[in-house]
């Protein structure tokens, strides 16, 4: 048997699925679109019962991604491949509005059992209501469950079961509406047809939904015929208006009085208080900025309680200490295995040490700090808290034509860009989750911070180190936003999303299921990305380790990948780094540097002759190989490369994770092109601007020219924009 | 009683929707989301920077920006909440 289970966003339908299902759930995806199809079992009397969790909606209307793909399971084409029955969850504490999804659901010729959630909160808040008399209203059974302390779940089963036995057919709340005359002759013209869930169809024609109308045709022109017999003045002969208006004035009249409200009510004013502080109209943005400043604290700093302030040895972040200790079990691990195989030919030692365990041990150098990363968020998702920061930020970021649901997952990147890009999942329209994606790896991330410090402590040590790495993090910024704008003008251009969102009460996180999420996500990227990560580093290994005669090589300048990056150089001289006789090695680097940004310091460490390691730790780099090979580049030409570093592929780790949600090859490597191509003219322009300064004044005048244009034009003292759109005449979009 | 669209609201003002002006995918999204005729809506707040805006409607909380409350058209009551 199969069950959908079906609700509003914020409704507990997650951690209701995550208790049916238990272990045996897994992710999936629905065709063509990028929404999580989760699956999963239910034991039940020695039957397997199928389980997938339809995405949140409010309403199977035709026009969200999400809503359209619950609709096609529902009424899905194959009667073998419908559901067999489905788990409405509806939230007690917000019947009203959870109760119109069910009265569309209402109308499918699928049994339903409705789950009533929350009901401990119900009685918490002193409220009650009446579970028999609602469901004698509705009818279908109604069961009074508690998601999070897993309570109702074994009668819910069973009444389920009981409704399946007994197929009740589809009813409609329209039947007793103002429409109810145009509601029996549409359904009748359904039936005289004969197509499947016939009173859902009738339904939507009336509503003219677009899929329905499309679909049947010829019973379209029919129930326009119907309604043209008949005059609804008073809504303008508008019938989305009239439909929507009949359900809500349904469940109004009929089964809210099954409700009654405590006037004190609790939990409300507990989460308005917050609200109260959280969105400040002052304080708002600045505690967004604490809470985010303390994430990144507790999971990136080097010294946590500042105790060097007090010149006192600095205790460093709990998540520096979890990856520390992690490297150091992993470095054993792998020392170990290395004894073990002191016999081996050199090369077997090497494939294994260097290639196979250095690819794990790539995978676990960051694994403790990215989960972290996700657990913060998840808990800011659980808490309600996530909504307000799109809402405190929204203004901000539409400009750039991004809601600031944006906002967040780029900040993360600032961390890690891996868990950044997995958290655009949040964002519901297509475009600004690939604008998101395109623009992560701009955020310099946490991996990419030693390559800044290495330059900063020998090439810029006298020459503001400092400013160096505040520059990084500036130029990544900015070439996001100048991206993003050229984007939304090109590739990416139309309407900004709509921003209607619900703001979900505050509650605290549950931790079983915060942490079951966590996992969730965690198994699900590894299994997506391991395999990748580990087969790059191995090939990397056989690239530096062998020569094009695949003859084992102690000189990485001899093997593969250094004769490739010597013939190759050429292509970094406008860049200012692959000229010389040591240029090839900032090639090299740039190269192991696409596939984990931890590698660029190691493999110029190497090539300079020095354990790069130790580069790494810490203490005095002036005067060592490495400064002296850095030292070989312009100021310029250091800043490109750096630049270079930021911009380009972020690493395996990242591509994997954007692969799985763009879900296209062709958009994947549209973006490693439009990474690379972004990282190469950036650098370019850069590079030559420093060196010749008087470049930097032409392009600064135009830049500056550009943007008194725009701003002239913008307060309508020039007409350049209307200029533009007689040569360019635009087409008229409508909404 | 006075007309205005829910972007000219005050906070804490509240009114009855009368009218719902907008088309295609926002107004059923309007409709879906409780924004019908006759629902009373009470404006709770505005973001720290303008906009969007925070209602009360239908016992829950909603954000909507300026530019989408300009196709809700409300009665609005004279006392404030």
């Amino acid at each position: 048997m199969k069950i959908a289970l079906a609700g509003n966003p914020n409704s507990g339908k997650t951690t209701l699925f995550n208790n049916l299902t238990g272990s045996s759930a897994h992710v999936g995806n629905w065709p063509g679109v990028t929404v999580d199809k989760k699956e999963g079992f239910y034991k039940y009397n020695n039957e397997k019962l199928s389980i997938v969790d339809l995405p949140g909606i409010y309403s199977l209307s035709p026009y969200s991604p999400e809503e359209v793909i619950a609709r096609n399971f529902i009424l899905s084409d194959v009667p073998e491949e419908a559901p067999n029955l489905i788990i409405n969850i509806v939230d007690a504490t917000n019947l009203e509005r959870n109760l119109y999804l069910s009265t569309q659901l209402l109308e499918t010729d699928i049994p339903m059992v409705i789950a009533l959630n929350m009901m401990d909160i119900v009685h918490k808040n002193g409220d009650t209501i009446d579970i028999d008399a609602l469901s004698k209203a509705i009818g279908v059974p109604v069961v009074g469950i508690c998601a999070f302390k897993n309570k109702g779940i074994k009668e819910l089963i069973e009444k389920g079961i009981s409704a399946v036995n007994e197929k009740k057919g589809a009813t409609s709340v329209l039947k007793n509406s103002i429409i109810s005359g145009v509601f029996s002759d549409a359904l009748a013209a359904a039936q005289k047809a004969g197509v499947r869930n016939e009173l859902f169809v009738a339904v939507k024609l009336i509503e003219n939904d677009l899929l329905v109308t499309h679909a049947y045709s010829e019973l379209a022109k029919e129930v326009n015929s119907i309604k043209a017999k008949y005059q609804f003045t008073e809504y303008d002969n508008d019938y989305e208006s009239i439909v929507a208006d009949s359900r809500y004035k349904y469940i109004n009249s009929n089964f809210s009085s099954f409700q009654i409200k405590n006037i004190k009510n609790t939990r409300v004013s507990r989460s308005e208080k917050a609200d109260k502080i959280l969105t400040h109209k002052i304080w708002g943005i600045p505690i967004f900025a604490l809470i985010m400043f303390a994430v990144f604290h507790i999971i990136f700093s080097g010294d946590f309680l500042y105790l060097s302030i007090f010149g006192v040895e600095p205790i460093e972040a709990p998540g520096v200490i979890l990856q520390t200790w992690l490297g150091e079990l992993s470095g054993m691990g792998i020392e170990a295995v290395a004894e073990g195989l002191s016999n081996a030919a050199e090369w077997v030692q090497s494939m294994i040490v260097d290639g196979l365990l250095g690819g794990i041990d790539a995978i676990l150098s960051f694994l403790p700090q990215m989960l972290l990363m996700f657990l913060a968020l998840s808990i800011m998702e659980e808490t309600g808290y996530m909504a307000r920061v799109a809402f405190i930020l929204d203004r901000a970021f539409r400009k750039l034509g991004l809601s600031g649901k944006a906002l967040l997952p780029l900040l993360m990147c600032f961390g890690c860009a891996v868990p950044g890009i997995m958290a655009t999942k949040a964002l519901e329209n297509e475009k600004e989750r690939r604008i998101s994606i395109l623009i992560a790896p701009f955020f310099s991330c946490g991996a990419k911070m030693p390559i800044w410090a290495v330059f900063a402590a020998t090439l810029f040590v006298d020459k503001g180190g400092e400013f160096v790495v505040f520059a990084m993090y500036f130029i990544g910024i900015a070439t996001a936003v100048l991206l993003t704008l050229i984007l939304r003008k090109t590739m990416y251009k139309g309407e900004t999303p709509h921003f209607i969102m619900e703001l979900p009460n505050y509650h605290l996180p549950q931790i079983r299921s915060t942490l079951r999420h966590l996992w969730d996500k965690f198994v699900h990227y590894l299994k997506r990305v391991t395999l990748v990560i580990a087969g790059a580093v191995v090939i990397i290994w056989l690239l530096s380790s062998f020569n094009f005669r695949f003859e084992f090589v102690e000189d990485i300048g001899d093997s593969i990948i250094g004769v490739i990056s010597k013939g190759l150089s050429w292509l970094f001289v406008p860049l200012g780094f692959g000229m010389g006789d040591d240029g090839w090695m900032f090639v090299v680097a740039v190269f192991t540097g696409l596939i984990a940004k931890e590698m660029v310091v190691a493999t110029l460490g190497v090539l300079a002759g020095m354990d790069g390691d130790s580069i790494l730790e810490g203490g005095e780099l002036a005067g060592t190989s490495i400064a002296v090979l850095l030292s070989t580049l312009s100021v310029p030409a250091a800043i490109a490369f750096m630049t270079f570093n930021l911009l380009s592929v972020p690493c395996l780790a990242a591509v994997g994770a954007a692969g799985a949600e763009l879900r296209s090859k062709k958009r994947l490597w549209g973006s490693i092109g439009t990474w690379l191509l972004t990282a190469y003219v950036v650098s370019f322009v850069i590079y030559w601007v420093g060196t010749i300064w008087w470049l930097g004044l032409i392009l600064g005048i135009i830049v500056a020219s550009v943007i008194t244009l725009y701003i002239l034009d913008h307060k309508g003292i020039l007409k350049v924009g209307k200029f533009f759109d007689k040569i360019f005449p635009r087409k008229s979009t409508g909404i | 009683m006075v007309e205005k669209t829910l972007n000219n609201l005050l906070p804490l003002q509240c009114g009855t929707v009368k009218k719902v002006t907008a088309t295609g995918k926002l107004k059923q999204r309007l409709f879906d989301m409780g924004i019908t005729t006759g629902t009373r809506i009470v404006l709770k707040k505005t973001a720290p920077l303008g906009d969007p805006i925070e209602i009360t409607i239908r016992d829950y909380e909603l954000s909507l920006r300026l530019a989408e409350a300009t196709a809700i058209i409300l009665e609005v009551e004279e006392t404030t909440v």
